[in-house]
């Protein structure tokens, strides 16, 4: 495996991560919203 | 050296990481725990029933994972399993483990947070069931492998159920009892036509053990309580009549195709197109089973 194949897979990994992590805080928010919605 | 223990050292590729979590095998287990959420009598908010199957997914992908990490010697062995991320020596070892018990934690955990204690404790228990019962335990030991452990992929109605309910009932029992009973014949379909693969692995699977012929006659012996506990909830009057004749239908053109695969005397894999078509005849039948049960749900 060469160096700039090796950046691409990392970059490419933190990508992939970043975008996981933001919809894991839009759920985790939207999760939130329904409970308190269902203890009403 | 094998290929198993090539060990690369490089980051793993996101797509190895995907096929790490068995997407196929993902597919039926996410439509079964659907069936099961939304067969239930309580219909939770979108998000959260869209978590709760979200979390059975990830989970069934955490069990893929570290099934695949155990099992990388045995599938570097046989042709089916061979181009696997590990065994193919894509990804290092640890890099599978790490992957697979941070899904685990994590499913289970989102589990409890969108849904229930009890349904983040059965998703906890079947995966715990795949890959300590199964996949270390069992596999490597006994012929009986695939029928204790079909157990592991018979959770998933379950825990959509108990995730919308937060308990159990009778129909999700017998939702388990169905994927339980119908494990059987499904792999010994497919290990009649790959037996030799299984051998040369040295995994004790109904053929390679007990012959083929046994098997076929265990794949019709099983197929008829299979059967019985499709039919079930209708005959205890759980569900409605589409249910009822779906479950009948499919069942008897079940039970015909194990017939065939009975009656067929051939040993070459070549001559075991029965085998075949029972094998993705299994497949789409508790596909269409389980949307069956569904429709039903919503047409009452």
């Amino acid at each position: 495996m060469t160096q700039d194949e090796l950046v691409r897979r990392q970059r490419e990994r933190a990508r992939l991560m970043a975008w996981l992590l933001g919809a894991f805080v839009v759920l985790l928010f939207l999760i939130t919203v329904a409970k308190i919605g269902l203890n009403r | 050296m094998t290929p198993s223990l090539v060990q690369p050292a490089l980051p793993a590729d996101w797509r190895d990481l995907v096929a790490l979590t068995k997407p196929r095998v993902m597919s039926l287990v996410v439509f079964t725990g659907l069936a099961g959420l939304l067969a239930a009598p309580v219909a939770l908010p979108p998000v959260l029933a869209f978590t709760a199957v979200l979390c059975i997914a990830l989970a069934a992908g955490a069990a893929g994972a570290l099934n695949q990490w155990y099992e990388a010697d045995l599938d570097a062995q046989m042709r089916r399993t061979a181009s696997r991320p590990l065994p193919a020596g894509r990804m290092e070892r640890q890099t599978a483990l790490h992957f697979g018990v941070g899904l685990a934690v994590f499913s289970v955990v989102l589990m409890d947070l969108a849904a229930n204690h009890l349904a983040a404790a059965l998703l906890a228990v079947s995966i715990l069931f795949y890959v300590l019962v199964y996949t270390v335990w069992l596999k490597r030991r006994t012929a009986q492998n695939i029928v204790i452990g079909g157990a592991a992929g018979a959770f998933p109605p379950l825990i959509g159920w108990v995730a919308a309910t937060g308990s159990m009932d009778l129909l999700p029992a017998l939702l388990f009892a169905i994927i339980f009973l119908w494990t059987p014949p499904h792999f010994w379909a497919l290990s009649l036509f790959v037996r030799s693969d299984y051998a040369a692995a040295k995994v004790p699977m109904l053929p390679v053990v007990a012959g083929i012929e046994h098997t076929r006659l265990h794949i019709l012996l099983y197929s008829l309580p299979l059967a019985a506990a499709a039919v079930a909830p209708w005959a205890l009057g759980l569900t409605g009549a589409l249910y009822g004749l779906s479950a009948a239908v499919l069942s008897a053109a079940f039970l015909v195709l194990a017939a065939r695969v009975f009656a067929n005397r051939a040993t070459d894999p070549s001559g075991m197109a029965p085998e075949k078509r029972l094998f993705a005849f299994s497949v789409l039948y508790l596909f269409a089973l389980f949307a069956a049960l569904v429709a039903d749900r919503w047409v009452a």
